[in-house]
């Protein structure tokens, strides 16, 4: 018995330095071969690099977030031939991030895109160890002013779920439609607004009802949310949690309607799919490597807390394809209602805005700004569910 | 419907996993062993289950197949446990983050394939009736399964020979040595036995519930289960009650917020863990009376076997 424990006990000593000496290899090799063309070229931070890093903090497949930003990676690659494109999936929101795009740096990266909203803190000590590159952030919100070689970058996703809302206003025959999501921060809040106020545009008597799991992926509280609408008559599903199947397969099988959040899920849903809010990162990682490498960087709108909308250039939220079941005149009313959105006066949340109580919110004819939208935490007349506070 | 049927169908349904999971690990500690992998054993059993009920397209076949891979991941633990000593919850809390581990990396390719599930057969006559119907007879396959198997498990437990030999090797695990039996081999059996239960209990939130698989499904279930055990005193059929308790506890979150009732959400959703503790406090002193005296040395960390 004794002497079978050492004889395992060798072996995995044995095991653990043969793992050791390999990752030392390993390391050596990535640090033997730093590019040359990063070290000759001096200039604007983000120049004279020979690769783009991404980091994300999920799967690179996840059918969600993180498979939006690795296939952006993607097309910026075909785009930039000479770049290589460094992914790195499944880092933390901690310092292993840090260590992450350290290797990126080491391996000619001068552009790293930070995509989790929690990189933020790795991303900043990132770009303060290393003045010579850009590192640009996904979602999340530098306070006070930016590095000089530092911004965050996002869109503004509640104007597709504006128009997927009038999809649903007109399809829903109930006039109740369902909203799942996870916790009430002001992005989820945003959404649920504008979707109530895109279908109340097309249809007065609408009401949307909320359901929260507390969780951004548990497939049975989700599964517990759809039943639960369904059963009180809903017969349009839209969700903002971070894994959408479960939803999206309840409603399906109860013959009611989806709109959809993350990705084109459509095939999971052949009946009842009208369209939903998706993301197509590639137009916008293309204009701030652009802006990057061509040394514009410094002082110029990506260094800064960039927000894009329909209004100002190119979102990254887009509205998916549309259902069979969507109507021309339908299509046509979306189509008007996109074009009004990117107008000066277009806007989801264009005043009188009234809250849940009835009393204004957005008085009439003013215009919130992406700040004020991003700092939204009411829910607006017509929705039914209360926020935690 | 009703809310009250609502919150009740919901709780069958929701609970169902719980209860496979539940009544496993009571098997388990009958024979003198707690698992604390019950979690990984349903993780392994959700994402086997979806393979193959996505490769075969028929659900039966993926629903043998979660209840292998959850027999399969906690014989792990009752090597562990049973042949090499090791500390029962460093095993089980092992074979959890194994598991974890595993269905990650195997289960990535299978997020939003779609397959075949069981749907929801209503009984006839039975399902007619009124209140019961929709809350016992308008379920799924495997809810019907659960109330033959854990009956099943009670009376093998506490009406069969083969029972007698796990609830000693959990009580007096001396007395099976003077007769010549294998405490170890009875010990390996009652511990595989239940993770095949808690697989079958993954295969019903994969395959029946939920229709999904996503990393980390199981969502703190399989603990739930653990400590459902001590609530139901170590029998199968009073974790009945439990899971169901559990289950319409997680469903009532929903069914007040889509009637619009104004609560707070986080509020809410504490409730099911509050009802455990409020359980476990009120039932503390009484249930551990009736803990298996082998198990009982678990938790007083002393040696299990001298």
């Amino acid at each position: 018995m004794h002497h079978r424990t050492v004889k395992a006990a060798l072996a995995a000593t044995a095991l653990a330095a043969v793992l050791a000496l390999s990752a030392c290899t390993a390391a050596g090799t990535a640090t033997a071969t730093p590019d040359a063309s990063s070290a000759a070229t001096e200039g604007a931070p983000g120049t004279g690099g020979s690769a783009v890093g991404f980091i994300m903090v999920g799967p690179r497949d996840d059918f969600g977030y993180n498979q939006a930003v690795y296939e952006a990676a993607q097309v910026v690659g075909e785009s930039y031939p000479d770049l290589e494109i460094l992914t790195a999936e499944n880092v933390p929101e901690d310092d292993t991030a840090v260590a992450t795009m350290e290797q990126m740096i080491d391996r000619g990266a001068k552009v790293i895109f930070a995509t989790s909203y929690g990189h933020l803190d790795a991303a900043t000590k990132v770009a303060a160890a290393h003045p010579d590159v850009v590192v640009v952030q996904q979602g999340n919100t530098i306070e006070g002013a930016p590095l000089a070689n530092m911004g965050t970058y996002f869109g503004t996703v509640y104007e597709p779920m504006y128009l997927a809302g009038i999809a649903a206003g007109e399809a829903t025959e109930s006039n109740k439609l369902g909203y799942v999501y996870a916790f009430p921060i002001p992005q989820t809040i945003a959404n649920i607004n504008a979707f109530q106020r895109g279908a109340a545009s097309v249809n007065p008597d609408v009401e949307t009802v909320t359901v929260s799991t507390s969780s951004w992926c548990d497939p049975g509280a989700q599964k517990d949310a759809a039943s639960s609408l369904l059963s009180q008559g809903v017969d349009v599903i839209t969700q903002h949690q971070d894994c959408t199947k479960t939803v999206i397969d309840a409603t399906e099988a109860a013959g009611a309607f989806t709109v959809g959040y993350h990705a084109d899920a459509s095939e999971l849903a052949p009946q009842g799919w009208l369209t939903g809010a998706v993301w197509d990162w590639a137009p916008l990682y293309g204009q701030i490597v652009d802006n990057i490498t061509a040394g514009e960087f410094v002082g110029g709108p990506f260094n800064a807390n960039y927000r894009v909308g329909y209004k100002t250039g190119t979102n990254p939220f887009v509205l998916a394809d549309f259902g069979t079941s969507v109507s021309e005149d339908t299509k046509a009313a979306i189509a008007e209602a996109q074009a009004w959105l990117g107008t000066e006066d277009g806007s989801p949340f264009v005043g009188p805005v009234l809250d849940q109580d009835g009393a204004t919110v957005v008085p009439d004819g003013v215009i919130p700004t992406y700040d004020e939208v991003d700092g939204m935490n009411y829910f607006v007349d017509g929705v039914i569910g209360s926020l935690a506070n | 419907m009703s809310i009250v049927v609502d919150v009740l169908s919901g709780g069958v349904r929701g609970g169902t996993s719980i209860l496979y999971a539940g009544v496993g690990e009571t098997v388990s500690e009958r024979a003198g062993v707690i698992n604390l992998g019950t979690e990984g054993a349903m993780l392994a059993g959700a994402l086997s289950a979806y393979m193959v009920a996505s490769h075969t397209g028929n659900p039966w076949a993926g629903a043998l197949a979660g209840a292998a891979a959850g027999g399969a991941i906690s014989s792990v633990h009752a090597v562990l446990v049973v042949k090499r000593k090791a500390n029962q919850f460093a095993s089980g809390l092992a074979v959890l983050f194994l598991s974890l581990g595993l269905t990650s990396l195997f289960g990535s390719s299978y997020v939003g394939k779609t397959i075949t599930p069981f749907t929801v057969w209503e009984v006839p006559l039975l399902g007619d009736l009124p209140f019961i119907g929709p809350i016992l007879f308008q379920q799924d396959p495997l809810v019907y399964l659960s109330y033959l198997v854990v009956p099943l498990v009670w009376y093998v437990l506490f009406r069969t020979r083969a029972g007698l030999l796990v609830r000693t090797a959990g009580a007096r695990s001396e007395a099976l040595t003077v007769h010549g039996y294998s405490v170890a081999r009875i010990r390996m059996g009652a511990v595989i036995t239940g993770g095949f239960l808690a697989g079958l209990g993954g295969a019903h939130l994969s395959i029946a519930y939920t229709n999904s698989w996503f990393e980390n499904m199981v969502a703190g279930r399989g603990f739930i289960a653990v400590a459902l055990v001590i609530f139901a005193s170590w029998s199968p059929l009073k974790v009945f009650g439990g899971a169901y308790l559990f289950g319409a506890a997680l469903s009532l979150g929903p069914a007040l917020q889509a009637r619009g009732f104004e609560i707070n959400q986080f509020a809410l959703h504490v409730i099911p863990f509050v009802l455990t503790l409020v359980v476990l406090a009120v039932l503390g002193r009484r249930t551990i009376s009736a803990a298996p005296a082998e198990l009982k040395r678990v938790f007083e960390n002393a040696p299990v076997d001298p």
